[in-house]
């Protein structure tokens, strides 16, 4: 039975070892956060992290993230960048549906975690896996790049 | 779903499992159908229009909570359910489509909260014993300033709960508004941004089970025979559910249902579709616009105009079938009982959704509950509910409540797709290059007509004015943005041949008819300015004299462009305007072309809506509907082969990602016009820009969609 940490919880989960997180996170778990969008790593919906990098959950077996720390967005909020990025997404009112800005938020958190200043080539690198039929980019570039500068801030401080 | 806003400005979301009229309660001042307000003082505003992206649970607040003097961090939402006082009066049913939730709740929803607050103003009056015109109200409380006198809405709820409501009351004057034209903050950010909104696909029941389900892979087939011997060994599999034309694997978790229906040995009978390509259903396309259609415009004598024309110019546009990929695949959760049934989805129609439950189960209308949720993406998709009545069909077999949901390649493979739109478009110039004629034959599905053969809801859909040339074989929608360009035409000739693609199911899709015609119609009319060698811009102007509004976004768009400023070799300006959905819009798009491969690099947006209840939405929404557009012009294409969808997920159904995405650029028109559409204007605008900038890039003219199809070609 494998063994995960979830948000800093450690959870025993009767499953099979190659299902995938993504499943594991909202069926068994019951956290709905993380979204289901394509289920081959297309579109980015159900991107959580682990160990701080951001991963697509519907194509990695749960074994895979035995003994790694997982992060799903109901947490990323608890990470220094994961806030600055949440808070530059409500200043900017960026979500429209907001289906897929679970696993927006958490490609924008894993980058500004590492590239607090990036360029809108890192922006395109970082994000282009994440798709939003609703087509928020404009909004997210701009939110990216305000949550690294309140990053810098932050550090000053 | 319950959905209110907490004191640190987050919105909480909840499942509110009781019925409408339950929870209308003893001392709860509900004067009608879209507010209540309690003894405790909480404000509860029913949304009638549900929340897709648009801004819905923003704007229609903003309206209520501006006449009903209420802030709008003092409210809480709820989704209304499936009652006649929510009907959409475009519409003639309960809906949200068509660009209509702002232009049909503008006044209706300012005055429920007028009458609201004058009912309080004069409840608190009376128990004063003051003229009712020397109190004021200001967030939830009403003030006697002149006696210091003070009572919140909540203290005098009781009270105005017995007193008559006026069917008279004054209106807000604009100067007054507080709420209308501000940048008011969307309601459904916080909860979006933590991951703690509820979507359809986000229900958990005690004792859910789940569901993957597949459907015959050819369109009209029939579910033959199934052995299940393997898939009833995958862990977690608990029953397989036979559907006369799908089947469905009902299991403890999603992925075990999966490799369930992945390990089915099915037989289908694929039925008279098993050799239906796109061609074939072009051919008929073709066929039928030769024949003179049915005449939905005729101003003059186009054809005796054509005649003399020194220039005539004919083309043929095809808009091919799309799919609508909404991120949140299509999904939906239903407990079915021996005496009720209820269904949690997200919808644009809870009245349909409850009626299709209804009709499945045997059940009554009432014994139906639909719990509506925030909606992952609707853009018609979710106009269908096509998707509810096989997941009731499902749960009716199923002991307990399950989860139905479908694979992104069931989404794609077997959506209510955009129709393939087939035009034939003629026009004639004058030697001074000035237009004397104009002949456009419209020939593809009606939507329309299918939803009015379907019910008498579905009737009233094509709205009682409407319904005379709707009988008549005229679909009002397949032809809007034809019959009704901004531009002055001498003559003009609009016909409309329905065809039905033979067993393809289609529906509406972001822009509806528009987003088809406008692209014909304002590509065709980039074609007429290079044949008589005039430039785009000023060719447009020459026809929109009458157009004012049309007339003021396309300039504002051109100059912001820099249009007419010379570009490098393989780029482009393209320009569209349009007048539909009750807003003017005009787009320069710049492309920049390599080979087949077309990158839209900048669109700047003018757009005259009218009053802007929230121009922060207004601009989002323009931004939305250009990359949604945008994704249509550039790349979307569903095609058949053998009578299934070739395509199936991302990696084929290609959409704009973000390195993809242009620089966008909107300029609002201030004026006081009463408010326009603003979910799909974008959508249909963008497509012709985008392909006349390829046009300006290249020298080659699409006509044909999608562009990168066109152009690899």
């Amino acid at each position: 039975m494998p063994t995960l940490n979830v948000n800093g919880t450690s959870r025993d989960v009767d499953v099979p070892d190659d299902m995938p997180l993504l499943w594991v996170i909202r069926d068994v778990l019951q956290m709905t956060g993380t979204k289901f969008g394509c289920g081959i790593g297309a579109c980015g919906a159900c991107t959580i992290h682990l160990n701080g990098q951001a991963i697509r959950s519907c194509v990695t077996p749960v074994m895979a993230a035995t003994g790694g720390k997982i992060t799903t967005i109901e947490a990323v909020g608890d990470t220094a960048a994961g806030k600055q990025v949440q808070d530059a997404w409500l200043d900017l009112d960026v979500v429209q549906c907001g289906y897929c800005q679970s696993g927006q938020i958490m490609s924008a958190a894993a980058l500004i975690a590492t590239n607090p200043h990036p360029t809108d080539s890192d922006i395109d690198n970082a994000m282009s896996g994440n798709i939003c039929r609703c087509g928020t980019y404009t909004r997210i570039r701009a939110a990216i790049k305000q949550a690294g500068q309140s990053a810098t801030v932050a550090k000053g401080a | 779903m319950v959905a209110g806003v907490a004191a640190g400005g987050g919105l909480l979301l909840s499942c509110r499992l009781g019925r409408r009229d339950d929870a209308v309660g003893a001392g709860t001042f509900a004067p009608n159908a879209w507010i209540r307000i309690g003894r405790d003082g909480v404000v509860t505003l029913v949304m009638s229009q549900v929340e897709m992206g648009q801004g819905t649970y923003t704007s229609m607040p903003m309206l209520l909570a501006e006449e009903l003097d209420v802030g709008l961090d003092q409210v809480t939402l709820e989704a209304a359910p499936p009652a006649r006082p929510y009907f959409n009066p475009a519409l003639g049913f309960q809906g949200t489509g068509g660009s209509t939730s702002v232009r049909e709740m503008w006044v209706p929803l300012r005055h429920a909260g007028a009458v609201a607050r004058t009912m309080l103003v004069t409840a608190a009056a009376q128990e004063w014993g003051v003229d009712a015109a020397t109190c004021r109200a200001e967030r939830g409380t009403v003030y006697h300033d002149a006696t210091g006198r003070m009572q919140s809405y909540g203290q005098l709820a009781d009270k105005a709960a017995r007193l008559p409501v006026p069917d008279k009351v004054a209106l807000k004057d604009p100067k007054d508004w507080k709420l209308i034209g501000t940048s008011a903050k969307r309601l459904d950010s916080a909860s979006k941004v933590n991951g703690s909104a509820q979507f359809g696909i986000d229900t958990v029941l005690p004792g859910m089970r789940f569901a993957a389900v597949g459907a015959s892979p050819v369109f009209g087939g029939t579910l033959g025979s199934v052995d299940d011997s393997k898939a009833m060994t995958v862990k977690g599999v608990s029953q397989v559910v036979h559907l006369a034309d799908a089947v469905a694997v009902i299991a403890s978790n999603t992925w075990a249902a999966r490799q369930g229906l992945a390990a089915l040995d099915i037989k289908w009978n694929n039925g008279p579709q098993a050799a239906l390509s796109t061609a074939d259903v072009v051919k008929q396309l073709q066929e039928a616009s030769t024949k003179p259609g049915k005449v939905a415009r005729k101003d003059g004598d186009a054809g005796a105009a054509m005649t003399v024309a020194t220039t005539k110019v004919e083309a043929i546009y095809e808009a091919p079938f799309l799919a609508h990929a909404t991120m949140e695949p299509i999904n939906c959760t239903v407990h079915v009982r021996a005496d009720a049934c209820d269904v949690w989805v997200g919808t644009q129609v809870a009245g349909r959704a409850q009626a299709a439950a209804a009709k499945v189960t045997g059940l009554s209308k009432d014994q139906v509950t639909v719990h509506n949720r925030v909606i992952g993406g609707g853009f018609g998709r979710r106009l269908e509910v096509d998707y509810v009545t096989q997941a009731v069909a499902i749960a009716k077999q199923v002991d307990g409540p399950v989860k139905v949901t479908w694979s992104r390649e069931e989404d794609i493979q077997h959506d209510m797709y955009r129709p393939y739109y087939y035009d034939r478009i003629s026009a004639g110039l004058d030697g001074q290059g000035k237009m004397v004629a104009w002949s456009h034959h419209v020939a593809g599905p009606s939507i329309l007509l299918r939803w009015a053969e379907k019910s008498l809801s579905g009737l009233k859909a094509a709205g009682i004015s409407n319904l005379v040339t709707t009988i008549k074989g005229i679909d009002l929608d397949a032809v809007d943005g034809a019959v009704n360009t901004p531009y002055d035409f001498p003559s003009m000739l609009v016909e409309y041949t329905r065809v039905e693609p033979p067993g393809i199911p289609t529906g509406w899709w972001r822009g509806v008819g528009p987003t088809h015609n406008v692209f014909v119609v304002e590509s065709f009319i980039d074609e007429l300015a290079a044949a008589s060698h005039q430039d785009p811009v000023a060719f447009r102007q020459a026809l929109l004299k009458n157009s004012p509004r049309a007339a003021a976004v396309l300039e504002l768009a051109a100059n912001k462009s820099g249009w007419g400023a010379p570009m490098p070799a393989g780029h482009g300006r393209g320009v569209s305007v349009q007048h539909v959905f009750g807003s003017f819009v005009a787009q320069v798009a710049e492309v920049q072309v390599t080979g087949s491969d077309v990158r839209v690099t900048r669109v700047v947006a003018a757009v005259d809506c009218g009053v802007q209840v929230n121009p922060h939405i207004i601009e989002a929404q323009m931004q939305s509907g250009i990359v949604f557009g945008a994704s249509g012009a550039l790349y979307g294409e569903i095609t058949l082969k053998d009578g299934r969808v070739e395509q199936g997920n991302f990696h084929n159904y290609r959409v704009l990602r973000m390195n993809e995405s242009p620089v966008i650029e909107v300029y609002l028109v201030k004026n006081t016009e009463a408010p326009g559409g603003m979910g799909e204007p974008g959508t249909s605008a963008v497509m012709p820009a985008i392909a006349n900038a390829v046009f300006a890039a290249t020298g080659t003219r699409v006509r044909k969609l999608p562009i990168s199809t066109a152009l690899a070609g």
